[in-house]
């Protein structure tokens, strides 16, 4: 049932690196990450690799593989034909640390910049409540597990380094749908979105849905209905005129702006 | 490759040094719930995690967190939670943690709420609440089956919002000490091997558990007993040790998944079990002591998903150390499916839509890693390793070992869960003594003034020498980390897992020791910058010294109770249900010592509960 896999990994650090070929037995049924594992435990102990859960959960073994991002422990190697060699590089996109392990820490510091969650008190008897129809769409994007290869395939960042002090990415602006669709919150934050975050940048050619590990429909359900939100309210003449002569903005009257 | 530009000989002036009040070791459930606590408290507080913040093996739990909310079962209360839980533990919990953690449950949940979790709801709009094994209603508040993602999500973005200061993949390999006083914490940074110190009188260890020792198991790499090795090695005790948790539903097929859990929410939802036979089999497993509270025909079983009132509740719901056992025994009996398990099935009892919406993370895994539709097809499952109840001993209300300063938190303590945890009662766990152990930590440190303790150079030095051995090793020295970890892991699985023989549990020891010899003389290739290899051959150490542990107290216990089997001594046995085994660092500090000492006495008023017609 086993055969030896062919694998090019690449080996190195900031100061550069190449691709080396390994030979590895591996078994019917195992995926990228097994084999990348036994090349570990056996030709190469040093072998930098991330990884926690192997079960698609975590969001560590973020790599591309023959070119695409993907998690290791999702890509199944029933999926090569048997001849192939499998090619194993770090993302692209982040600074390499080492092998296949990059420095992600640009995701961490965005994360810092967000602005958090504010509801009201909680109802009389100490609870809240919420319909399930309307926790769902926070939900969908709160299945997020930061592998980061939205934000990896993002040629906003992805071919424009000097982009990422400006731009969030789609992971955050996952979190900012999120908040935004919160049944209970009580900020605004379409000007924090546009402003800070730089959700214009965003040309919405949905390379971060097409990579989502989690299959969630980054582009269409949390980054187009933003940016129609944002326009609405920051380009809408009308919208304009009521802010400007007093008529508050329908669209959640109650919040407070951030 | 060797290593060329870091040795022993090296001085000591690339340490990097930092000065907190609460450090917390752990960036799980637990340590979020504790650090964000202790920030609350006032306190300058390190978080630090061997993985990416976030990552943490809370982030795998899938069914919930237990909390008696009462929305949907008005009669459900602390109470009947408390006693669920001491009944699930086989009465060998700490009484006062399951008091304490029934108490406080809801309110710890109703707070994630606050901080932005977007729990599942009721048609009323409250917190939705799913059935378990062991609870006697629905208590579990859940998010389809990605429940710690949503928990661990939810306290990250308090934490970063709070400004925690977090310590990513960073390993800490020892605490040091000020005589009986913890004074810090060394260790080195992942990405560049460069060591780290903090100088800090109070730690809370919050490090998980031990299942990496295992070669089945849903862990993640990170379980490696790191917490419980240092609170040892520190001075610290352990207890019930021998209590390791077989999770009866861990995926078997294909290899690559092996030991992947699939949650107890598939039973809680209306899965059965059922044999190669095509027999619903759970019926012949009830045991006694819980006879009066388990449906005896398939008919009733089928009625309580409805109407608990009335029912008893199906025997697949029985705690899960009853549950792995018999799933053993009928794939002993040759029962078993194709690849050595038994089939777990709802396919044939739900609807494709029920499935889809209630185990949405469960139908994704089995679809992509097993090609297997589970809302057409019984999924293939068996025993894995999952937890262990055992761990540092801790005084029920401020989670303080028996050393002045260290805490221990979540998974690495012990006592909460006596011999056997209820699926739900983890999550819970955490974020009610994670919030206790914060508060105590930072309490303590407010209460030493300038009277802080310090960090010796003597210390350090030896602990720099320890780590940086396996780069500059004896002559002679070539094992390979890798092997000695797959030795221990088939050691651990063939002689200490889910049913014990006291010959197999003495020879697992006579293994265990040789491997420890082979662990004193690893070697590692390559150089400091984000070496796995050598990161393991450190984790090692932790490894065996709870290995043995398991393995001594296991052979200490002779009777069968929750999350321990003895073949040869099966069933309850009175006298040893009265106390628990306590291990210690040996005075060579290369081994263990093993007392018992007496269950803590529990109040009348609480003994009540437990008299005949409760």
């Amino acid at each position: 049932m086993g055969y030896t896999l062919k694998m090019r990994l690449w080996r190195g650090d900031q100061s550069g690196g190449d691709l080396q070929d390994y030979d590895v037995e591996v078994e019917t049924g195992e995926v990228v990450l097994d084999a990348i594992h036994r090349v570990q435990a056996t030709q190469a102990g040093d072998l930098a690799v991330r990884w926690n859960c192997k079960a698609g959960k975590c969001g560590s073994c973020s790599a591309e593989i023959n070119g695409k991002p993907r998690l290791m422990c999702m890509s199944r190697l029933s999926d090569y034909p048997e001849t192939e060699t499998i090619t194993v590089t770090p993302m692209r996109t982040f600074p390499v640390i080492r092998d296949l392990v990059t420095d992600v820490s640009y995701n961490y510091e965005k994360a810092k910049e967000l602005p958090y969650v504010e509801l009201p008190p909680r109802d009389a008897d100490g609870k809240r409540r919420m319909m399930q129809e309307d926790v769902e769409r926070g939900q969908e994007f709160r299945k997020c597990i930061e592998c980061f290869l939205c934000q990896n395939t993002c040629h906003v960042v992805r071919d424009h380094e000097e982009n990422k002090k400006a731009f969030a990415g789609p992971r955050f602006f996952l979190r900012y749908a999120e908040l935004d669709m919160h049944p209970l919150d009580t900020l605004d934050r379409r000007e924090t979105t546009r402003e800070q975050a730089g959700l214009g940048m965003c040309n919405i050619t949905k390379c971060c849905t097409e990579v989502c590990p989690e299959g969630i429909h980054i582009t269409d359900n949390a980054i187009i209905p933003m940016k129609e939100r944002v326009v609405d309210k920051t380009y809408d003449p009308l919208v304009w005129l009521g802010n400007k002569i007093g008529i508050r903005n329908k669209d959640r009257d109650s919040r407070t702006e951030v | 490759m060797t290593t060329t530009s870091e040795t022993p000989s090296v001085p000591d002036s690339d340490v990097e040094k930092h000065q907190y009040d609460v450090v917390v070791i752990g960036a799980g459930g637990s340590g979020l719930r504790a650090a964000i606590a202790a920030h609350e408290a006032g306190a300058r507080v390190a978080l630090v995690c061997k993985s990416l913040l976030g990552k943490a093996h809370t982030v795998m739990a899938e069914g919930g967190a237990a909390a008696a909310l009462g929305n949907l079962w008005p009669d459900d209360s602390w109470q009947v939670h408390f006693r669920d839980t001491m009944r699930g533990g086989k009465m060998l919990n700490n009484w006062r943690m399951a008091q304490l953690h029934a108490q406080e449950a809801p309110e710890r949940v109703l707070e994630l709420e606050d901080w932005g979790a977007l729990f599942d709801r009721t048609k009323d709009g409250l917190i939705s609440q799913r059935d378990f094994g062991g609870h006697r209603y629905a208590r579990l508040a859940h998010v389809g089956d990605r429940t710690g993602l949503e928990m661990i999500r939810t306290l990250q973005q308090r934490a970063v919002q709070l400004g925690v200061e977090v310590f990513m993949e960073c390993t800490i390999t020892d605490l040091l000490k000020d005589g009986d006083r913890v004074s810090g914490a060394f260790g080195y940074w992942r990405e560049t091997g460069r060591f780290i110190t903090f100088d800090a009188p109070s730690i809370v260890l919050a490090t998980g558990g031990i299942g990496k020792s295992f070669k089945v198991t849903s862990n993640s790499w990170e379980y490696t007993g790191d917490g419980h090795a240092m609170a040892l090695r520190a001075g610290a005790k352990l207890i019930n040790m021998e209590f390791v948790q077989f999770h009866p539903t861990g995926m078997v097929w294909p290899p690559s998944v092996k030991g992947l859990l699939v949650t107890e929410s598939v039973r809680g939802d209306g899965g059965i079990l059922k044999n190669s036979e095509g027999k619903r089999f759970m019926f012949d497993y009830i045991p006694e002591f819980f006879k009066s509270e388990t449906a005896d025909t398939e008919e009733e079983a089928d009625r309580w998903y409805e109407d608990k009132k009335n029912n008893r509740r199906p025997p697949e719901l029985l705690p899960r150390d009853e549950v792995a056992r018999a799933i053993n025994s009928e794939i002993k009996a040759g029962r078993g499916s194709e690849h050595g398990g038994v089939y777990l099935d709802i396919a044939s009892r739900r609807t494709p839509e029920f499935i889809r919406k209630r185990l949405p993370s469960m139908y994704h895994q089995f679809k992509e890693l097993a090609d297997v539709d589970i809302t057409v097809e019984a999924m293939e499952i068996g025993p894995t390793c999952h937890y262990v109840m055992g761990g540092v001993e801790v005084d029920a209300d401020t989670e303080l070992s028996g050393v002045e300063g260290l805490y221990a938190v979540g998974e690495c303590s012990g006592g909460m869960h006596g011999s056997n945890r209820l699926g739900g009662n983890s999550l819970s766990d955490l974020l009610v003594f994670g919030r206790r152990a914060g508060e105590s930590a930072a309490a303590y440190v407010a209460g030493l003034g300038a009277a802080r303790p310090a960090v010796s150079d003597d210390d350090l030095a030896a602990a720099r020498s320890f780590a940086l051995k396996p780069f500059d090793p004896a002559s002679g020295d070539n094992e390979n980390p890798y092997k000695v970890q797959q030795d221990l892991q088939q050691t651990m699985n063939d002689l200490v897992g889910i049913i014990r023989t006291r010959a197999e549990l003495e020879s697992s020891l006579a293994e265990i020791e040789k491997l420890k010899v082979r662990a004193a003389h690893l070697k590692v290739e390559g150089q400091r910058e984000y070496n796995p290899g050598w990161h393991l051959a450190l984790d090692l150490h932790n490894m065996l010294l709870v290995s043995e542990c398991i393995a001594k107290a296991a052979l200490e216990r002779e009777e069968s109770r929750g999350g321990h089997t003895r073949e040869d001594h099966p069933g309850f046995n009175e006298e040893w249900g009265t106390k628990n085994i306590v291990l210690s660092i040996n005075s060579a500090g290369d081994g263990v010592d093993l007392a018992t000492q007496p269950l803590p006495v529990m109040p009348d008023e609480l003994a009540a509960f437990f008299e005949e017609g409760h």
